[in-house]
């Protein structure tokens, strides 16, 4: 797989963990397909049925801040997102992501040049992306 | 080099260390709670029959005891067959408490090791001198397997503290104050050293609460220039050697921040976010309906004696919950002892086991929607204790304390 091609579904900066996975789901530890179907559930329920297997997330600084649980990746992971582009990321998300094989990708101020359901084509290998509607090109960190 | 960097060019086996090295280090302290069942998973995959050292890694329960549900229940029973099954030595059953207060309490925080948790607030333990960060549960499995794992070298950032702190002005104050400067990702990757008179005539309880809330600006590690004061702490609680590590004169730092405590007011994170400090007079008069004394941040002996002196021979508002949960078994024993207990129970507070209660959003105390929380905790998320539309304020105990008397946000008098 050299490239990863979706729709980006897109949020602000600070998305935390407990944003993207709820504390009192927590209990749940092993059933990754029922993880997924918790996603972003509490503050933004819409993601359930606006986001879509494939989807790419494109998101603000600090991404997957707070707490360590690796349930916020596996509920991406399982829920079919392809990859992530953020500004910056959060140290333990980022490893929990990577080791689950959800490719994240560190690129800056991604979120000026890319908007919510443009449709968007990474290359892993160089970590360019490129924004198929605008045909604007972006160079990911190494 | 700083002391980050010294402490994993020992681990490593490297004689220098800069910032952004990859290097692999030895483990001497793994902890996981309940999420072990999450680790367990992957040890599993990886297919390894043996943990590599019964005596290094911790399995406790603290995130939702007693059992807040069935599959709880379960993940706690699977887990009391692997500690038997694996001859884990350090096993803290529900009854012992939050892992970021016990771990020294049982003498596993010793300065200059390695310790990971998979649990974001390890960094607590840098109050000690350790390199302490937390981890998911997929490197935690690497680590049962191996006891080894790989680091950068992160950058550091050196704190100095003077002055003295006002009356009812505590650490968390200080440390609110300096994430509302820094901000959420303030610290992102990077080691933050502590150290000016005013740390240093800090408890160790006290210093604690500062390593734990660099965690909410990012930092990777946080540490306390190990001192006296610690030295005979870890002395008491453990008969293992350790090395004391302090960083060199010439050790470089990204950034130095010097701070003046003298004039400092009582602090608050306000919704939705731990960098959006105020002074707490700024936001006083705010009605609350829960009020929360505990957690890794300030649940200790120090912060339930600050509020037990404010709410003695008091009342709690009729239209406040008070919830006070001691750290662990030994601070809430001591708290009998000293009377705080009692204290609370006839100020009309409910006293909880030890534990991390409704902090995390699990149990024991969720908010209803368009509720007011002002608590010792150190997250305020949209919904992290309960409702998507409640929310939480963080402060110091003395200010939990003043508040949950009169019913809305209320500063406490500094002199």
């Amino acid at each position: 797989m050299a490239s990863i091609t979706g729709r980006v579904y897109k949020f602000g900066d600070n998305i935390n963990t407990d944003v993207i996975y709820p504390g009192k789901y927590l209990s749940i530890t092993t059933d990754r397909e029922e993880m997924a179907k918790h996603c972003f559930e509490a503050v933004y329920p819409e993601f359930l049925t606006n986001a879509k297997p494939g989807d790419i997330i494109v998101a603000g600084k600090n991404f997957g801040c707070g707490s360590s649980r690796e349930q916020a990746a596996t509920c991406l992971k399982y829920f079919g997102i392809s990859a992530i582009i953020v500004e910056s990321c959060a140290r333990i998300f980022y490893r929990n992501a990577i080791n689950l094989g959800l490719p994240v990708f560190v690129a800056a101020n991604v979120c000026q040049k890319i908007d919510h359901h443009d449709d968007i084509e990474i290359d892993l290998e160089t970590g360019i992306i490129k924004n198929m509607k605008t045909n604007e090109v972006i160079q990911a960190a190494k | 080099m700083t002391i980050a960097e010294k402490i994993l060019a020992k681990a490593s086996g490297k004689k220098k260390v800069v910032p952004n090295d990859i290097v692999m280090a030895k483990i001497d302290v793994a902890m996981s709670h309940e999420n072990a069942d999450v680790v367990l998973r992957s040890f599993r995959e990886i297919g390894v029959r043996h943990v590599w050292d019964r005596d290094k890694i911790v399995i406790l329960f603290d995130h939702r005891i007693p059992a807040e549900s069935e599959k709880s229940a379960a993940t706690h029973k699977r887990l009391r067959e692997f500690v038997k099954e694996q001859g884990i030595t350090h096993f803290y059953d529900m009854k012992e408490g939050i892992c970021h207060q016990i771990l020294p309490e049982f003498g596993l925080c010793r300065p200059g090791e390695v310790l990971v948790g998979t649990d974001s607030h390890t960094t607590t333990h840098g109050a000690f001198g350790t390199f302490a960060t937390g981890i998911g549960a997929t490197e935690m499995s690497g680590v049962w397997a191996t006891g080894e794992l790989w680091f950068k070298a992160p950058e550091s950032i050196k704190i100095t503290v003077n002055g003295s702190l006002q009356h009812h002005v505590s650490a968390k104050d200080l440390i609110l104050h300096i994430i509302g400067m820094l901000g959420a990702d303030g610290a992102d990757y990077k080691a933050v050293e502590f150290c000016g008179e005013t740390i240093h005539t800090m408890s160790i309880a006290s210093r604690m609460v500062l390593s734990n809330l660099c965690m909410e600006m990012g930092a990777k590690v946080a540490f306390v220039l190990p001192d006296e004061k610690t030295i005979s702490y870890v002395k008491e609680h453990t008969n293992k050697k350790f090395e004391v590590i302090v960083p060199d004169e010439n050790a470089q730092y990204i950034k130095e921040l010097p701070i003046d405590v003298t004039n400092l007011e009582p602090q608050i994170a306000c919704p939705h976010a731990v960098d959006n400090v105020k002074p707490v007079k700024d936001v006083a008069g705010i009605k609350i309906h829960q009020a929360l004394i505990g957690s890794c941040t300030n649940g200790r002996l120090e912060d339930l004696a600050v509020a037990a002196e404010i709410v003695e021979h008091k009342k709690v508002h009729p239209d406040v919950r008070l919830l006070v949960i001691p750290a662990s078994r030994k601070v809430y024993l001591q708290a009998i002892k000293q009377g705080y207990i009692e204290i609370f129970v006839k100020a009309g507070g409910l006293v909880l086991n030890p534990g991390c209660g409704p902090c995390l959003g699990a149990h024991q105390g969720l908010l209803a929607p368009g509720e007011v929380c002002v608590a010792t905790t150190n997250r305020n998320f949209k919904g992290r204790m309960g409702s998507p539309d409640s929310f939480v304020y963080l402060a110091s105990p003395a200010t939990v304390a003043f508040s949950a008397l009169t019913g809305e946000i209320t500063a406490p008098e500094t002199e």
